[in-house]
């Protein structure tokens, strides 16, 4: 209720486990509002999904381990948009997991200190976990 | 890093210069293969830059090209220490997508595997953290062989019960593939009673040695705050005064039936890791203990044994399971389309997250404590680089 308030944006999922979809401009508004507000200042993961031509969206899961209440974030890019408001601000875990969002989606998270590849060589092309990229992609020398 | 700490001074004799220096990938304390980028003031490490993706293996990727009967096996792999967890993360995220019941006998099976395979997991832990910490241990080889003979006692009892020693494959959509042998309790219950023995042996050994108590009190600290914030798991946040395990937080099968403690020490630093560690080493054998005890009679599973590849279909949707490893927080999260295939998965590794840690701490300290407090973190590279 306070975040729909808040922000606009209708809460769902269960009761201890929220789900919140907020357009891409709110992203750190509601990072901050989750960390600050409500207490989320446990962050699982951020990761990403390829929705193909509805564009990348990106999400996070952060939660109040004192309260046992899970918030998962997500928010939609929208078609060949692969910007996205950097978290490395509100959580400093971000860091190496926006990086690696990069790294696999391509994703180019604005206000990150340091965006670089983290798990593939820094030479590599391509971001792998795009639908777009082939599993047998070849790669010169190798196959 | 810090930019001001990457800048490198020649070498002079005042003693502020700077010095950078490379340690690993193949450095004996990396546990696998990392590298950090140390940029030296004297002695005392001033900034520090981590390179990981060296045992990278597109998990994900496969996870997307693989079935729902294919996938398991190949979780072990992320955490190969502790296969047994990562199978059942991947597992649960998809019975819980499918709304697949698991038999009460399956829960507890996972629920024993899971203790035995942290005593396991813990063992090898010990072992080499106290084989880095090295020539203070009175040559250091002692620990790791007592833990890896001890640890040999868990590996036999897997390989009586699934026929393999390291990557198991035991879970699978629905409940478990193997029951247990004939005579397997038995043995079961004298081993974890011979090693409940042996963690007293190796208290002893270690807190009563000035050495490892200096080497291991007050460092690396963890403050509360950064450990959330970083989104360290397991027994890491525990050692820093968070309450947070999943096994109570989110009870998992049938984890709530089970009576146990959740040591937690606040001081955050390398020793209050260890005192966790050693306490959930004799948490384990009690809930494996009540497991055996209380074992129900009944089916396995609530699927038919795997015959073919696409056997297993998830309806669309998307789901978040996660379990408590030895190493805190394994998650998987998956979007299904409705194919035998996930459309996404996701691996939350928790030694990914662990390791994120060691930038923001081992700063301010010496080179000889980095490989102490990387030791205490006990990631496995498997699962940071996935």
């Amino acid at each position: 209720m306070l975040i729909q308030d808040r922000l606009g944006a209708p809460a769902g999922g269960e009761e201890r486990a929220l789900v919140v979809t907020v357009p891409a401009a709110q992203w750190r508004e509601l990072a901050g509002f989750a960390k600050e507000t409500l207490g989320c200042r446990y962050l699982s993961f951020l990761s990403a999904v390829d929705w193909k031509e509805e564009g990348l969206e990106v999400m996070a899961r952060v939660e109040n381990l004192d309260d046992n209440v899970s918030l998962t974030v997500k928010t939609r890019l929208g078609p060949g948009e692969s910007h996205c408001q950097s978290l490395v601000a509100v959580y400093r875990g971000a860091d190496w997991m926006e990086r690696e969002c990069y790294d696999m989606f391509g994703i180019r998270f604005d206000g990150h200190p340091d965006l670089r590849r983290i798990l593939l060589p820094q030479d590599w092309e391509g971001h792998p976990l795009l639908k777009s990229y082939a599993v047998d992609t070849p790669h010169p020398p190798y196959r | 890093m810090d930019p001001e700490a990457r800048k490198v001074i020649e070498m002079g004799y005042g003693g502020a210069e700077r010095l950078t220096m490379n340690m690993g990938p193949q450095h004996p304390s990396a546990h696998g293969v990392f590298r950090a980028i140390l940029t030296l003031q004297g002695e005392t490490v001033v900034g520090m830059d981590a390179v990981i993706g060296y045992l990278h293996r597109c998990h994900e990727k496969l996870g997307e090209t693989l079935t729902y009967t294919q996938y398991p096996s190949i979780a072990s792999k992320t955490d190969y220490v502790a296969a047994m967890s990562s199978e059942l993360a991947y597992v649960r995220a998809a019975e819980l997508l499918g709304k697949i019941e698991v038999p009460k006998r399956a829960q507890y099976l996972r629920v024993l595997v899971g203790e035995l395979q942290r005593i396991a997991s813990h063992c090898v832990w010990l072992g080499t953290w106290c084989m880095d910490m090295g020539g203070a241990l009175g040559g250091g080889a002692t620990v790791f062989l007592y833990c890896i003979r001890e640890r040999e006692m868990v590996l036999d009892l897997f390989e009586a019960l699934v026929g393999a020693r390291l990557l198991y494959g035991f879970h699978q959509v629905g409940g478990t593939r193997y029951d247990l042998p004939a005579g397997w309790v038995q043995t079961c219950r004298e081993t974890v009673d011979f090693i409940d023995r042996r963690i007293g042996e190796w208290e002893d050994m270690l807190e009563d040695n000035d050495f490892f108590l200096a080497r291991a009190r007050g460092v690396g600290v963890i403050s509360r705050e950064l450990a959330q914030e970083i989104g360290i798991s397991g027994p890491l946040i525990r050692a820093s005064g968070v309450n947070y395990d999943i096994r109570r937080a989110e009870p998992y099968s049938s984890y709530e039936d089970f009576d146990f403690k959740v040591p937690v020490e606040t001081a955050g630093d390398c020793y209050a890791r260890y005192r966790v560690r050693m306490v959930e080493f004799r948490e384990s054998s009690k809930i494996v203990r009540q497991v055996l005890d209380g074992l129900p009679a009944g089916p396995i599973s609530s699927r038919p044994g795997v015959k073919s590849v696409g056997q297993v279909r998830i309806p669309k949707g998307e789901a978040y399971a996660r379990v408590e490893g030895p190493r805190g927080e394994v998650g998987c999260y998956l979007v299904a389309d409705g194919s035998a295939k996930p459309y996404r998965m996701k691996w939350r590794g928790a030694s990914f997250s662990n390791l994120a840690v060691l930038p923001h701490i081992i700063p301010g300290h010496k080179v000889a404590d980095v490989v102490a407090i990387m030791g205490s973190v006990d990631p496995v590279f498997g699962e940071v680089d996935r």
